[in-house]
């Protein structure tokens, strides 16, 4: 497939406004749904959202897997006297973050048709908006610029959670915005000062991501407090626990939609932040043992008790929000795990998790949209009304818990395969999470969907219709995929996570417990 | 056929399951289609099972064929291939699975011919074979371990087939569960020989285990005891068998096929596939030859008490899964293999005729409008008038597992039993499995017979009314029984040993599987008198177990379950399998569930995290800034004041 549409994007010059264009039709889309009547809003958004998603689906062919670098790139000078430049490109690992913020859209929009009655316009405009923001995140080579899209977020999702939210939602929405926020103000501060402490050093004040990371050797000196402030503010966004508790509460005031969009995206901002920059930056410090200690202890903690909370939920949304806690803390143990195993089995995970727990979220809200409750002893005994509901929840349930043949498994076993020569206690003490996420999601699956009917209200419960299917088809199709057949996905991940190994090697304790060390003890 | 064309063995129940759930939701009454596309794509993997079977046996395939499909997770180093391999073990693994397989498909036609859910019964049986077969073919532990979690899932699924009923669904997750535990050793186990011998290929770990591990060392002892927590699981051995008795909830030929010949054998198989693991780590095989008899005689004491016909089918399965550990822990893989393929056929003999028992009991009940238990055997007796056929084949299967000569269980359990003994010579700890062995053929004897007399002699206690509802199954469901029967009278021809004029065939046909472990391992010389003295005990114990079982439950006095008494003394303890499900529920799950209730997540989560500290510093702020805004009066001459006070401490620094 990759003969026959590669030369049809070169000879568009596809590769040339790719970025920008997926970057601004959301934002001229919002724009559009102002001006035009209310009436026309959900069908517009929904154009607008296949539009760009059929528009980023030429990023699968035109990617180069064997490039480890940046692709795409273009470079305008923005505030020249600050340094600031609109500065974008992608790489192996922010491809498929803008692959699925691209891809959820469409399903986004189809899913929730229903669900928004008031003031629709307004949602429209704002999903659209946050979809740019979140495009913007992941392809912004420059930290201003990088810091601008971050920030900018918030707003819609404010927004969107504060007046399309269920009955707390203002408390969600404020907790998130003032938790998040001054994480990111730290960070704010750790930017300006590294790019004053490399321009004194080099001459050259600049935001630019290659300049900072050229010349990160002169940030040695302040890197304890400059990594602890990007890492906060990252940790607040993973989240990391003990950061986590904003979540549950956006995740169970968010409409269907917020709560996608948060699962799916908003939580790989801060996984993707350490990978892209807390780390590079400053290596030796960051992956030093101590701090390391420190975050495989974290990430493990997180893993395990963000399972157990899970468990006790009598919420499914709160259910399925703590284990996002659980399954980014994976994602941590990867990347402290630092061998190409681990980390392409991070962003490995970040996809799976974006794909099943978004599922996850979308069949709450067929739910909610039937029964207006997320209380799981209000149910029982769904799969005989709604066998179809039931098969994508238990197939969705089993690729979040990480059956092999689905797509949860890959990412989790590579992460913990890939650590286990550095940490094999935190990764053995790790493992015993599989025990734990069969438990919360199958107990939650047998007191929803099997045992008695006991609720007359459930009894009438209709399955899903055509344009429900419509969304599953495509989330389950692709657990399925990339659990069979995981090798595009890797493919086009190696290259990049090779590179970041190299960039953060040079720091690294080596491995005791390399085959090859041991093969030659052997031979002695 | 091309070895090659392994991958139809697997192709063609992944289309049944495909159609059949593609019927599941469209044409879920469909039963023709369903009762094709499930039984047909089973035979069709039989017959290119047995191809493939023919074409290792002609061309001496000695060295594994690897099968290569596609690249499925290549990573840098690490690469692994969904590859299948086939070698003799594989081959004889795929005609159980297969042959099996399909006589307990086709008796599910009979079986769950009224069935509502016949066609998603049917897929998942499918799906099922599907996952078994990748387990036993895969070439690699992670292609292992994609059927070992899928057999899981299936069995999951099957266990809770009838989900309406909580007790149902809860012994499905229970079962998914304590398998999970295991999953976990397997799992761990992996990682630990990547980073040692940098491969999870069963050829290569057969080359590369003798150069870089150390025989006895650290290293391999921790990947075994890994490995054998995972067969703990899947294979119901001491501590995490709780789950397979439950299972019992499920169909009955879904416990025939998955809870009885296939799956549950999986421990077994996978000790025997890493063999040379195993035979390089001597402290780990005492380990688990001592789990084996402990859970072989263990699970026999329950399965005297039980008055549940498939309960006590149910404990004799894990007993007889002892035995097989006690073969491979001993190194004897040979014995424990042919003693999984034995046992397939007699214990999928044993549970289909619990089927049509039942079936037949539940028919009557129905027809009479009866609530009683269908499965108790409290409620039979005398039925061998009503269904003779069955009761016939019953007494084969008992004769085959209570290890009466010739029956195939007599050579299989002998094989073990005597290797067992044998072993002892050098460690002494071998002589007391074998005496746990022994003891627990003899109380196997006893509850089979126990199980015989209160089905099919004796007295009818199933009530007038259903009496005359009571009759034999339609020939789709004896005709598998009959199979069975023939293949449980006559399988131990397989391995007939020298000392009874044999030349141990399989032994010869697995010979190349066994090779790397074969330098890690002496084989002690056995006198011939010894060897016949060993034969004649266990025999004995079979016999003895077999007439006191059966004159014991004979001249009891039975009543129906519903006037029984209950049991009491150490009748009660084993009428309660030792209460080991309430000391777990108590320890284990109770704690858990409450500990992340009340403490992790109301105290620590809400209280603590949430509540003190980031609501706390919200409050504190807030309070910082009323306090700041009660500055702000509105009175000026409060502002005049600190005006004052400001400008004077500012000239006072200025100056000063």
């Amino acid at each position: 497939m990759e003969q026959f549409f590669s030369p049809i994007l070169a000879a568009i010059g596809y590769n040339r406004w790719i970025l920008h264009v997926l970057l601004i039709l959301p934002l001229v889309g919002a724009i559009g749904i102002l001006v035009a009547p209310g009436s026309w809003a959900r069908w517009f958004t929904l154009v607008v959202a296949g539009l760009e998603f059929f528009l980023a689906l030429g990023l699968w062919f035109a990617f180069d897997p064997s490039n480890g670098g940046i692709q795409f790139e273009s470079q305008v000078d923005w505030i020249r006297g600050w340094g600031v430049s609109y500065h974008i490109g992608i790489d192996g690992i922010s491809l498929f973050m803008v692959l699925l913020a691209t891809g959820m859209m469409p399903l986004l929009v189809w899913g929730s048709w229903h669900s928004i009655q008031v003031r629709r316009r307004g949602y429209y405009a704002l999903l659209l908006a946050l979809k740019s923001a979140m495009i913007g995140v992941f392809i912004s080579l420059d930290l201003f610029l990088f810091y601008c899209f971050w920030e900018l977020l918030l707003i819609p999702m404010y927004f969107l959670i504060g007046v399309w939210g269920s009955s707390n939602r203002l408390y969600a929405a404020t907790k998130f915005v003032l938790y998040t926020f001054s994480g990111s103000l730290l960070m704010l501060v750790a930017i300006v000062a590294m790019v004053w402490t490399v321009g004194r050093a080099t001459g050259t004040y600049s935001f630019s991501y290659d300049h900072l990371l050229a010349n990160r050797d002169a940030l040695a000196g302040q890197a304890p407090w400059l990594f602890t402030a990007f890492a906060l503010a990252f940790a607040v966004k993973v989240p990391i626990f003990p950061f986590h508790t904003w979540l549950p509460d956006a995740h169970v005031e968010a409409p269907t939609a917020g709560s996608v969009d948060l699962a799916v995206i908003l939580l790989k901002m801060g996984t993707y932040g350490f990978l892209r920059f807390a780390i590079p930056l400053f290596p030796a410090f960051a992956l030093s043992p101590a701090v390391s200690a420190v975050f495989v202890v974290l990430a493990v903690t997180g893993i395990l008790y963000a399972a157990l909370v899970s468990m006790v939920q009598p919420d499914l949304k709160k259910l399925v929000a703590y284990s996002s806690v659980s399954h980014l803390g994976f994602v941590m143990l990867g990347i402290w795990g630092s061998t190409v195993q681990s980390v392409q089995g991070a962003i490995m995970v970040m996809i799976a998790h974006g794909v099943s727990t978004g599922c996850l979220f979308f069949l709450i809200g067929m739910l909610y949209d039937r029964r207006h409750t997320r209380l799981i002893a209000d149910y029982g005994g769904i799969a005989r009304v709604a066998p179809i509901l039931t098969t994508a929840f238990v197939i969705t349930a089993f690729a979040s818990i990480g059956l092999p043949g689905l797509n949860g498994f890959i990412g989790e076993f590579l992460v913990l395969l890939g650590s286990y020569a550095r940490f094999p206690v935190a990764v053995g003490i790790a493992t015993i999470v599989i025990v734990f996420a069969a438990a919360y999601l199958l107990w939650a699956v047998q007191r929803v969907f099997f045992s008695p009917l006991v609720h007359e209200a459930n009894r009438t419960l209709r399955d899903v219709d055509l344009r429900e299917l419509a969304v599953l088809v495509p989330l389950v199709g692709s657990m399925i995929w990339m659990g069979v057949y995981p090798n595009p996905f890797l493919r086009r991940t190696e290259a990049a996570s090779r590179r970041y190994i190299e960039m953060v090697s040079p720091h690294l304790p080596p491995l005791a417990h390399e085959a090859g060390v041991i093969r030659q003890e052997a031979a002695r | 056929m091309p070895v090659h064309l392994v991958w139809l063995t697997v192709a063609f129940p992944l289309l049944g399951f495909l159609v059949n759930g593609a019927l599941a939701f469209a044409r879920p009454n469909a039963r023709r289609a369903v009762s094709v596309a499930g039984v047909g794509s089973l035979v069709a993997s039989f017959v290119v099972s047995l191809g493939i079977f023919l074409t290792v046996r002609s061309a001496h395939i000695v060295e594994p064929e690897i099968v290569k499909l596609w690249a499925w997770l290549p990573v840098d180093r690490f690469h692994i291939d969904i590859a299948f391999q086939v070698d003799p073990l594989a081959a004889v693994m795929l005609l159980v699975v297969t042959g099996v397989g399909s006589l307990i498909h086709l008796f599910s036609v009979g079986y769950m011919q009224e069935d509502a859910g016949y066609a998603r019964y049917f897929a998942y049986l499918n799906l099922f074979i599907v996952f078994m077969l990748v387990l036993v073919l895969g070439s690699s532990l992670p292609v292992l371990f994609i059927g070992w979690e899928g057999v899981g899932l299936c069995s999951y699924l099957l266990i809770g087939f009838w989900f309406s009923d909580t007790a149902n669904a809860s012994a499905g997750k229970k079962a998914f569960l304590m398998n999970r535990i295991g999953d976990f050793g397997v799992l761990i186990a992996m990682f630990q020989l990547w980073t040692t011998l940098g491969t999870l290929e069963f050829v290569g770990i057969a080359r590369e285990a003798p150069r870089l591990l150390q025989p006895g060392g650290t290293a391999v002892t921790l990947i075994t005891l890994f490995l054998f927590l995972g067969c703990t699981g899947k294979s119901a051995q001491i501590p995490l068998y709780t789950w397979l008795p439950d299972a019992m909830a499920g169909p009955t030929p879904v416990s025939a096929l998955i809870h009885a010949a296939t799956m549950v054998t999986a421990g077994v198989y996978l000790v025997a596939r890493t063999n040379v693991l195993f035979a390089m780590a001597p402290a780990t095989s005492t380990l688990i030859a001592g789990v084996g008899a402990l859970t072989a005689l263990f699970a026999a004491s329950i399965g005297l008490r039980q008055y549940d016909i498939k309960k006590v089918l149910a404990y004799s399965t894990v007993s007889q899964l002892g035995y097989m550990f006690v073969g491979v822990g001993t190194g004897v893989f040979v014995s424990g293999l042919f003693h999984l393929v034995t046992h397939a056929f007699f214990k999928a003999l044993l549970f289909l005729g619990a089927g049509s028992v039942i079936h037949a009991m539940h028919h009557a009940y129905h027809a009479s409008h009866s609530h009683d238990d269908a499965q108790d055997m409290r409620n039979m007796g005398g039925l061998r008038s009503y269904l003779p056929k069955t009761w016939v084949l019953m007494w084969i299967a008992t004769l085959a597992i209570a290890g009466v000569p010739p029956f195939s269980g007599f050579f299989s359990k002998d094989e073990i039993l005597t290797a067992a003994f044998v072993r002892g010579a050098d460690n002494p700890w071998y002589y007391l499995f074998y005496a746990m062995g022994l003891a627990a053929a003899f109380a196997t004897a006893f509850y089979m017979a126990r199980l015989m007399v209160m089905t099919f002699h004796g007295e009818n206690r199933s009530g007038a009314a259903a009496r005359e509802h009571l009759h034999e199954p339609g020939a789709i469901m004896t005709g598998p029984l009959i199979v069975l029967g023939v293949l449980s009278a006559l399988g131990g021809i397989l391995n007939v040993p020298a000392a009874l004029g044999g030349h141990h065939a399989l032994a010869g046909w697995l010979r190349p599987v066994f090779a790397p472990s074969a330098g890690y391992l002496q084989v002690e010389e056995l006198r011939g008198s010894t060897e016949y003295l060993l034969i004649a005990a266990a025999v004995l114990a079979g016999v003895a177990g077999l007439v006191l079982g059966y004159r014991a439950t004979l001249n009891s006095r039975l009543l129906p379950a519903r006037e029984a008494l209950p049991d009491t003394g150490f009748a009660r303890v084993l009428a309660n399998k030792y209460y080991v499900d309430e000391a777990y529920d108590r320890v284990i799950v109770r704690p858990v569930v409450g500990f992340s209730r009340s403490v992790l997540w109301r105290f620590f989560d809400q209280g603590l995290v949430d509540g003190l500290l980031v609501n706390g510093s919200a409050r504190l702020f807030r309070g910082v800034g009323w306090l700041g805004s009660q500055l702000q009066t509105g009175q000026v001459g409060f502002y005049v004041l600190f005006f004052a006070v400001g400008a004077v401490w500012i000239l006072h620094v200025l100056l000063g």
